[in-house]
C-alpha cells in the first residue's frame, strides 16, 4: 500500500509502486484532469502538483509520492465552484480542445503560490515545459495574468490561510 | 479586439425587404445539409416537457461548434440556450453530415439547423394558432412559449404532441431578421470549457465503462514492415495480461489495467521480428521527387491568354516549399470498442466522420453497416486526419477478440508521431510579369503535391486493415476537385490579374503516409502566392498593402486588408522594421483573413521571433465573435509553429520524428507578444468557414516580415536564417 495526500485527503493505493502516478490517478481514483500526452515528460499534459511543485505524473512513480501532497485540477474547484485559476481560464475562454489546459492551470497555480505578481517572463518560463497544439497560448497567458490579478486582490481582502502540512517557499 | 457590425443595408444588396419581422430574400438562401437530410425531426425534436434536442452530424474538435450550434438553434427557436440539449455525431441518432472538416460546420450544419429551427418554430406557432382559432401572424414566441395578443400562452412541450416534425423542411424558411438577433452575434461562453477545466469526463480518453479493459498495439519499425515472428507467450504470461491478439501482421495486447498493458506491449515488441519496410526518399530530395515523379496535371485556372505577356514586362520567378508536417495531437489517438454480440460492435471514437468510419469498420469486420455503431466523443485537437480512425479500427479488432468487454486503446506518443498520416510536403513555382505601370499583367503558378485526403470509407485506408491477412489494399489516391481542392486549395489567387494560369501537378506515388492537415494545400499555396506578391511589389516599388489593393476588386477582401493594416498601424511603420502582411480568402469561398505582424531577428543566432500580430477576419454573419477570434488566434499561432519550426524528420530507412524532442513545436518562449483579431460581422450574410482561414496568411506574413527586416527572402519552410546544415537532414 502506498499512502499519500490527494487533494487534501489521505488516500492509499495497492497498485505496483513502480507505476507512474498518472495511471494511478486516472484508474485508482478515476480522476480525469491529468492526461496522457507523451509518457516522456516532454509535453506537460500530465502535470500535477507534488508538495506544491509541478511534476510530470507520467514519469513520477507512485513510490515517489508516498507520504506527500498531490494536487490535481479536481482539487482546485468544481464546475459549480471553480477556483481562482479556473475562473480566470473560464473568463478568458482559454481553451480550444482543452486537453492541455489542466496541466497549464497547475503550472499557473504553482507559480502564483510562489510569486503573487509574476512578470510576463516569469509566466512564460513557468509554462515553458507544457505544450499546446491548438495555439491557445495567448489566451493561456492572459488567463494567468488575470488569475494573478484576482488572487492578489483576494489576498488583500482576506487573511492568508495556510494549508496544514505544506511547506511554502 | 472588437467585433464591428456592418449595417445590414450594406450587405443585402438587391433591394431585400423586411416583411413583418421576418426576412424575405430574393436569391435562394443556402440551406446547408438540410438538402441531404430534409426531415425536420432529424435535426430538432421537442419533448413533452418543452426540452429541445438538436442533432448535428458534425463534431466538436475544440473549435467551439457545440456552442455556436446551440446559439443558432436557440435564436431561431426563441429558447434559452440552456434548454437545448445538443447531440453530436452518432450513427444511430444524428444526420449523416460526412466529415467535420474544411471549415464546413457552420456552413453545412449551422445553416441546416438554423433553417430547421425556424421552421419548427413556425410549425409550433401554427399548432397554437389552430388551437386558438387565430392566424399565425398574430402570435409571437418567447422563451419556449407561443404567446397570443391577449396574453394567452402555451409552451412548446404542450404543443409538441399536436405537431408532427417528421416532415420535410419546406423553403422559404421564416428566418429571424438579423436585427432581431439576441444570441447570434454574441460571444456566449463555450459550453464545454467549465467541464474540461475542472476534470469532468470530457474526452474519449476519459470514458470508463463497466468491465473495461486496456489495450496497446505493436506496429512495425518502418512503413510496410511485415511481421515475421513474435513470441506471444512471453507477453501473455506477464501479470495482468488477459490476451495477446495476433491477426496477420496486426499485433496487440489486452490487460486489465493500463500500465500493465503498456509493459506487455513493450515485451511483445521486443520479441517481434519484422521484414524491412519500404525505402523513403532522401529527405533533402523530397521536392525533387515531387517535381519529377509521374503526375496528373490539372489545369485549375486558365484566364485569358497566360502567354499574353507585355513585351516590356519585367518577369520574376520563384520556388517555394514546405516539408511533411505532423498533426501532433497533444493527446494521442484513443478509442473504446465493445462487441455487444458476435456480429455487432459499438465504437466510441474521436473520428471526424462517424458514418464514413462506420463504413470502413464494417468492411474490415465483414459486418453490415448497421451492425457497427460509431459514437463520437471528443479527443485532443486533431487539425485534420490524425490517428483517430486508425485507433478505432485497432480497438475494434481487439474488442472482437474479447467479446462483451469494452476495450480502451490509446496510442503511445511514438505511435501517434510515426503512424499518423502527415500533412503532405509540397512545392510551388510562381512566375509573374509586371507591366509598365507596376501592375501584374500575367501570372503563372504550378504546385506539386501528394493527395490531401485518405480518409475512410474504404477499409483499405486503415492501418489495421492493411496489416490483416489477407490485407485490405489502400485505394488509389484521387485528387479533391476544385473549387475546394486539395493540393490546389487556394492555388488560384483572388487577385484580378488579366492573364493567369494555374496548374496542379497531382503526384499519386506516396513515399510517406499522408492525409488532411488543417487548410490542406492552402498553407503552402497562400504562403507562395502572398510571398510572391511581396516580391513583385518590391520589384514594382510599391507598398505591399497598396499593391494588394491595386489588384483586388472584391470589396470584402479590401475591407479586411484595410482593417488589418489600419489596426496594425501599417503606414506608420517604416520599411525594414520587420513588418509583414498577407491576405487570403480561404478556398476563395470561405472566410476572408488578413494578417499584419512584426518580427524581430536575434542578430547572434538568426532566430526569428514574431512580436505583435493583428488580423482582420470576415466570416459572414458572426455567430460567436469570440469563438471566431479563438479559432483565428489558434490558426495564426499554429501556423507560426509549422512555418518556423516544424518538419517530419526521416532517413531513407525510417521516420525519426518520434516525440516532441525529435519533432519540436513552438513553446511559450516562441509564441507572439500579442495576437489581436478583429471580426467584421456581416449581419445576415451566409456563414463562411473560419477554422482554417489564418494558416496561409500567417505563414506568408512571417516570411514577408523576415524579408522586410533582413532583405533575405526565405522560400522553404521551416523558415530559418541560421541554417548551418543542409535542409532535411536536421536529425
Amino acid at each position: 500500500m502506498t499512502g499519500f495526500m490527494l487533494n487534501g485527503h489521505p488516500v492509499a493505493s495497492d497498485t505496483d509502486p513502480a507505476t507512474p502516478l498518472l495511471y494511478v490517478l486516472r484508474e485508482d481514483f478515476t480522476l480525469n484532469g491529468a492526461k496522457y500526452g507523451c509518457g516522456l515528460g516532454q509535453c506537460g499534459a500530465c502535470t500535477v502538483l507534488l508538495d506544491d511543485r509541478p511534476v510530470f505524473s507520467c514519469v513520477t512513480p507512485l513510490l515517489a509520492v508516498a507520504g506527500r501532497q498531490v494536487r490535481t485540477i479536481e482539487g482546485l474547484g468544481t464546475p459549480e465552484a471553480p477556483g481562482p485559476v479556473q475562473r480566470a481560464f473560464i473568463a478568458e475562454q482559454a481553451a480550444q480542445c482543452g486537453y492541455c489546459i489542466p496541466g497549464m492551470m497547475l503550472r499557473a497555480q504553482a507559480l502564483l503560490e510562489r510569486r503573487a505578481s509574476p512578470s510576463e517572463a516569469d509566466i512564460r518560463a513557468a509554462l515553458q515545459p507544457n505544450l499546446c497544439r491548438c495555439g491557445t497560448h495567448m489566451r493561456i497567458l492572459r488567463a494567468v495574468r488575470r488569475a494573478a490579478a484576482g488572487m492578489a486582490q483576494a489576498a488583500v481582502e482576506r487573511p492568508r490561510v495556510e494549508r496544514p502540512g505544506v511547506e511554502r517557499q | 479586439m472588437s467585433a464591428i457590425r456592418v449595417p445590414r443595408r450594406l450587405v443585402l444588396s438587391g433591394g431585400a425587404l423586411l416583411l413583418g419581422f421576418r426576412l424575405a430574400r430574393a436569391a435562394p438562401a443556402p440551406i446547408g445539409d438540410l438538402a441531404a437530410t430534409p426531415a425536420l425531426d432529424a435535426w430538432i425534436r421537442v419533448g413533452p416537457d418543452g426540452s429541445v434536442t438538436v442533432l448535428t452530424g458534425k463534431v466538436e474538435l475544440g473549435q467551439g461548434i457545440k456552442t455556436a450550434l446551440i446559439q443558432v438553434s436557440a435564436e431561431e427557436l426563441d429558447l434559452p440556450p440552456a434548454r437545448i440539449a445538443l447531440v453530436t455525431a452518432d450513427t444511430e441518432r444524428t444526420p449523416n453530415e460526412g466529415f467535420t472538416a474544411g471549415s464546413h460546420s457552420m456552413q453545412d450544419s449551422g445553416t441546416a439547423i438554423r433553417n430547421a429551427a425556424a421552421e419548427v418554430r413556425a410549425v409550433l406557432i401554427g399548432a397554437a394558432a389552430r388551437g386558438w382559432g387565430v392566424t399565425p401572424q398574430q402570435l409571437r414566441t418567447e422563451a419556449g412559449q407561443v404567446i397570443a395578443p391577449d396574453g394567452r400562452s402555451i409552451g412548446y412541450g404542450e404543443l409538441a404532441a399536436s405537431v408532427d416534425l417528421h416532415q420535410s423542411a419546406q423553403p422559404p424558411f421564416p428566418l429571424k431578421p438579423p436585427a432581431a438577433y439576441e444570441l447570434v452575434g454574441r460571444s456566449l461562453p463555450r459550453v464545454d470549457i467549465p467541464g474540461k477545466l475542472t476534470g469532468q469526463p470530457s474526452f474519449v480518453q476519459d470514458l470508463r465503462l463497466p468491465g473495461m479493459v486496456h489495450a496497446r498495439v505493436v506496429r512495425p519499425p518502418a512503413y510496410g514492415g511485415a511481421l515475421l515472428e513474435v513470441d506471444a507467450d512471453a507477453a501473455a504470461g506477464l501479470p495482468g495480461v488477459l490476451k495477446v491478439v495476433r491477426e496477420g501482421g496486426f499485433l496487440g495486447v489486452i490487460a486489465a489495467r493500463e500500465f500493465p498493458a503498456i509493459q506487455a506491449m513493450r515485451a511483445l515488441a521486443a520479441t517481434a521480428r519484422w521484414a524491412p519496410g519500404h525505402e523513403l526518399p532522401r529527405p533533402d530530395a523530397v521536392g525533387a521527387f515531387l517535381q519529377s515523379a509521374p503526375a496528373q496535371d490539372i489545369v485549375v485556372l486558365d484566364r485569358a491568354a497566360a502567354d499574353r505577356v507585355p513585351s516590356q514586362g519585367r518577369t520574376l520567378q520563384a520556388r517555394y516549399s514546405r516539408p511533411f508536417l505532423a498533426h501532433g495531437a497533444i493527446g494521442p489517438s484513443c478509442a473504446v470498442a465493445r462487441f455487444d454480440a458476435p456480429d455487432r460492435v459499438t465504437v466510441w471514437t474521436h473520428t471526424q466522420g462517424v458514418f464514413p468510419l462506420r463504413r470502413a469498420l464494417a468492411e474490415m469486420l465483414h459486418l453490415p453497416d448497421h451492425n457497427v455503431h460509431c459514437i463520437h466523443l471528443e479527443g485532443a485537437g486533431c487539425y485534420g486526419q490524425n490517428g483517430a480512425d486508425d485507433v478505432a479500427a485497432d480497438a475494434a479488432l481487439l474488442a472482437r477478440a474479447m467479446p462483451g468487454r469494452p476495450v480502451r486503446l490509446q496510442w503511445m506518443r511514438e505511435q501517434e508521431q510515426y503512424w499518423e498520416p502527415y500533412g503532405p510536403a509540397m512545392v510551388a513555382e510562381a512566375r509573374g510579369t509586371l507591366d509598365g505601370t507596376g501592375r501584374i499583367a500575367a501570372w503563372a503558378f504550378d504546385v506539386w503535391s501528394n493527395v490531401h485526403t485518405q480518409r475512410p470509407g474504404p477499409a483499405g485506408v486503415l492501418l489495421a486493415a492493411q496489416s490483416l491477412d489477407p490485407p485490405f489494399v489502400l485505394p488509389p489516391p484521387r485528387p479533391i476537385p476544385m473549387p475546394e481542392g486539395g493540393g490546389d486549395r487556394n492555388s488560384i489567387p483572388l487577385y484580378a490579374f488579366p492573364a493567369a494560369r494555374v496548374v496542379y501537378h497531382f503526384v499519386p506515388q506516396m513515399p510517406v503516409r499522408v492525409s488532411a492537415l488543417r487548410s490542406l494545400g492552402a498553407h503552402l499555396n497562400v504562403f507562395a502566392i502572398e510571398s510572391f506578391m511581396d516580391e513583385l511589389a518590391q520589384e514594382a516599388g510599391s507598398d505591399p498593402v497598396e499593391f494588394r489593393l491595386l489588384h483586388l476588386d472584391d470589396p470584402r477582401a479590401r475591407d479586411v486588408i484595410r482593417m488589418a493594416g489600419a489596426r496594425f498601424g501599417w503606414s506608420d511603420r517604416p520599411k525594414q522594421s520587420g513588418r509583414g502582411f498577407a491576405f487570403a480568402r480561404y478556398k476563395n469561398l470561405g472566410a476572408y483573413c488578413a494578417v499584419a505582424l512584426q518580427v524581430s531577428i536575434d542578430p547572434a543566432s538568426g532566430r526569428i521571433r514574431v512580436g505583435r500580430v493583428v488580423a482582420a477576419v470576415d466570416s459572414g454573419q458572426a455567430v460567436n465573435p469570440d469563438g471566431i477570434r479563438n479559432q483565428v488566434e489558434g490558426a495564426i499561432v499554429q501556423s507560426m509553429s509549422w512555418t518556423l519550426f516544424e518538419q517530419v524528420a526521416f532517413t531513407p530507412a525510417k521516420i525519426v520524428s518520434r516525440d516532441w524532442s525529435s519533432y519540436p513545436i513552438a513553446r511559450f518562449d516562441a509564441v507572439p507578444d500579442s495576437v489581436e483579431v478583429h471580426v467584421i460581422d456581416r449581419a445576415g450574410a451566409p456563414f463562411l468557414g473560419t477554422g482554417e482561414c489564418g494558416q496561409g496568411p500567417a505563414a506568408a506574413a512571417i516570411a514577408n516580415a523576415v524579408a522586410d527586416a533582413t532583405g533575405m527572402r526565405l522560400r522553404d519552410m521551416p523558415l530559418r536564417l541560421s541554417d548551418t546544415k543542409p535542409r532535411g537532414e536536421r536529425l
